[in-house]
């Protein structure tokens, strides 16, 4: 073939200089900052030194922030395995004309803005939201409960995010196990559970971690759900970050929370690649 | 397969469940949007659409309507096109740093939002331009273009390379091989990619934040800061306007592009 070397630089060109110019080189300078000063006015004063990194592990305020960040990220990550699988095992099994209806159902969510599925919650958990009036109705309560604003909340929001990924991504790998292969179990013998249990539930489980990884980095990474379904005292770390740029303009105590937040899913991010392998993540975001 | 079973049953009613949970918050939005009354949210009185006469009467939304639109539409149609020649890139050709590449291109779906919303302020301070229009475009140009470049390069490895050859040995050069060749083949992943870049981008909330200013707001970000307040009857309406329309752009995408399809059979 002719000398055509150039040719994919020239149509990768605009796409790489996009993310080398917005993403790669903004995170550097997020890295940088980090290590800046910022002085009693408010000024940034260019510096090298780690009294940002310091004060977020001065005393117990902020590492508490972060742990609970990989606590609440750890338990959306069960809940959407719980209520995830099964209903991607019935789209796998289900032999119903309307399965491609049932999928495009459960892909809706993704097409509705997460500000609106977030703050539904209110209309459903609020004194006088849904729950409440029911419970009023049937005459099992005197008085509206207040149910809105802790951690059971936030983890509500952050399912009604999350969940379809988790539902995609076991559906996608579910979908690619050869279905002769359950043929075969049953043939030799194995009851429906049986060939579930040694044949199905093993071959499906890359997507189940795919679908975990890609879970916890976005619930790590999120702050909606706490700032609108929960109180001072359900903070994220990313609550953390946005509190100090938007609200209190320090810059460079922000950029070294954004780095610990970076560095934090990096090292998951990397744990699961040296052992599991990235690529299944992204084959299933490419069916929708 | 037993598709009467208890096993299959208990599946059914698991799975319908979760169905339930999914869509309670997205139909109760709809539903309330048409609640009459100020305060408080249940019971209903009656139904009405003042909430959703008020909403055309107020300048603020309509104009964060007008945004959200151009702004959607240009993230769309710049992500797909910078995403088609990378996809391009990626199947048809053989170059070194081809897999770190790829990733490098993806790797905003892994970067948390809000790391990418304060990186991009950020050098936007350092450069010492001020918050604007552009901000947002280039900002959501970044959050879509993975997921365009995911769509097109699926469907583009499933394009034979022998059509395109056979286009080139017919006298075809590149160009005019790409327009009567592969883009007609790559269309529906090309609108797929488009209408799923408009879409992230008219939703998007939370790097959106760190970028929008009181003269530039999106639709969820006017909802946001309507938030402050406290639920009303006229955010449930904006939510259920914002719905109606991100949902069945998709859907009517879908089915014209199957009509269309099926005339051309």
């Amino acid at each position: 073939m002719k000398s055509d070397k150039w040719k994919p630089w020239a149509l990768l060109a605009p796409s790489l200089s996009a993310i080398l110019f917005l993403l790669v080189i903004p995170v550097c300078f997020i890295v940088v900052y980090s290590f800046w000063l910022r002085a009693p006015s408010g000024a940034d004063i260019p510096a090298f030194q780690f009294g940002n990194y310091a004060k977020f592990f001065e005393d117990f305020f902020y590492p508490k922030i972060l742990i609970r960040t990989i606590r609440i990220s750890f338990e959306t990550v069960v809940l959407c395995v719980v209520l995830g699988y099964i209903p991607a095992y019935f789209f796998y099994r289900s032999e119903s004309r309307y399965k491609q209806a049932f999928l495009l159902l459960i892909m809706l969510p993704f097409w509705v803005s997460f500000i609106i599925r977030t703050m539904s919650w209110i209309n459903i958990m609020g004194d006088s939201g849904l729950i409440n009036h029911f419970l009023l109705k049937i005459g099992l309560i005197q008085s509206p409960i207040s149910m809105l604003y802790n951690e059971f909340t936030v983890l509500m929001g952050l399912l009604m995010y999350l969940l379809p990924f988790m539902v995609l991504n076991i559906y996608v790998s579910l979908e690619g196990i050869d279905k002769s292969l359950l043929e075969a179990a049953r043939s030799m013998g194995c009851t429906e559970w049986q060939a579930f249990r040694e044949v199905t539930l093993p071959l499906s489980l890359p997507g189940v971690s795919a679908g975990c990884l890609l879970v916890f980095v976005l619930t790590a990474g999120t702050y909606l759900p706490p700032m609108i379904l929960g109180g001072p005292s359900n903070d994220m770390i990313a609550n953390l970050i946005f509190k100090r740029v938007i609200g209190t303009l320090d810059w460079p105590f922000g950029s070294a929370i954004s780095v610990i937040l970076l560095l934090l899913l990096f090292v998951i991010v990397w744990t699961y690649n040296r052992y599991l392998g990235i690529n299944q993540i992204f084959k299933s975001l490419q069916g929708n | 397969m037993k598709q009467f079973s208890l096993g299959w049953t208990l599946i059914r009613v698991y799975t319908i469940l979760v169905y339930v949970f999914m869509f309670t918050p997205i139909v109760v939005v709809i539903v309330l949007a048409f609640n009459p009354k100020q305060f408080g949210i249940f019971p209903m009185e009656g139904i009405s659409l003042r909430w959703f006469v008020k909403l055309a009467q107020n300048d603020a939304i309509i104009e964060a309507f007008k945004n959200s639109l151009i702004l959607g539409s240009l993230t769309a149609i710049i992500s797909t096109a910078i995403g088609i020649l990378a996809a391009l890139a990626f199947i048809r050709f053989e170059f070194p740093g081809k897999n770190t590449l790829n990733t490098v291109l993806l790797s905003p779906i892994m970067i948390p939002e809000v790391v990418l919303g304060v990186a991009l302020l950020l050098f936007l301070r350092f450069l010492q331009q001020p918050k604007s229009f552009a901000l947002l475009l280039i900002g959501h140009v970044v959050l879509t273009l993975p997921y365009v470049l995911l769509i097109v390069q699926a469907r583009l490895v499933g394009i034979k390379k022998e059509y395109e050859e056979a286009a080139k040995s017919l006298g075809a050069n590149a160009f005019q091989t790409f327009k009567e060749v592969t883009f007609p083949l790559l269309l529906p992943a090309v609108l797929a990619g488009a209408l799923f870049s408009f879409t992230i981008s008219f939703d998007d909330i939370t790097a959106t934040l760190f970028w929008a200013t009181a003269q530039n707001q999106t639709v969820p970000v006017k909802i946001f800061s309507m938030l402050r307040n406290s639920i009303s009857p006229e955010i449930n309406a904006l939510g259920a306007v914002m719905i109606v329309l991100t949902v069945t752009t998709p859907l009517l995408a879908g089915y014209l592009s199957r009509k269309f399809s099926k005339v051309k059979d």
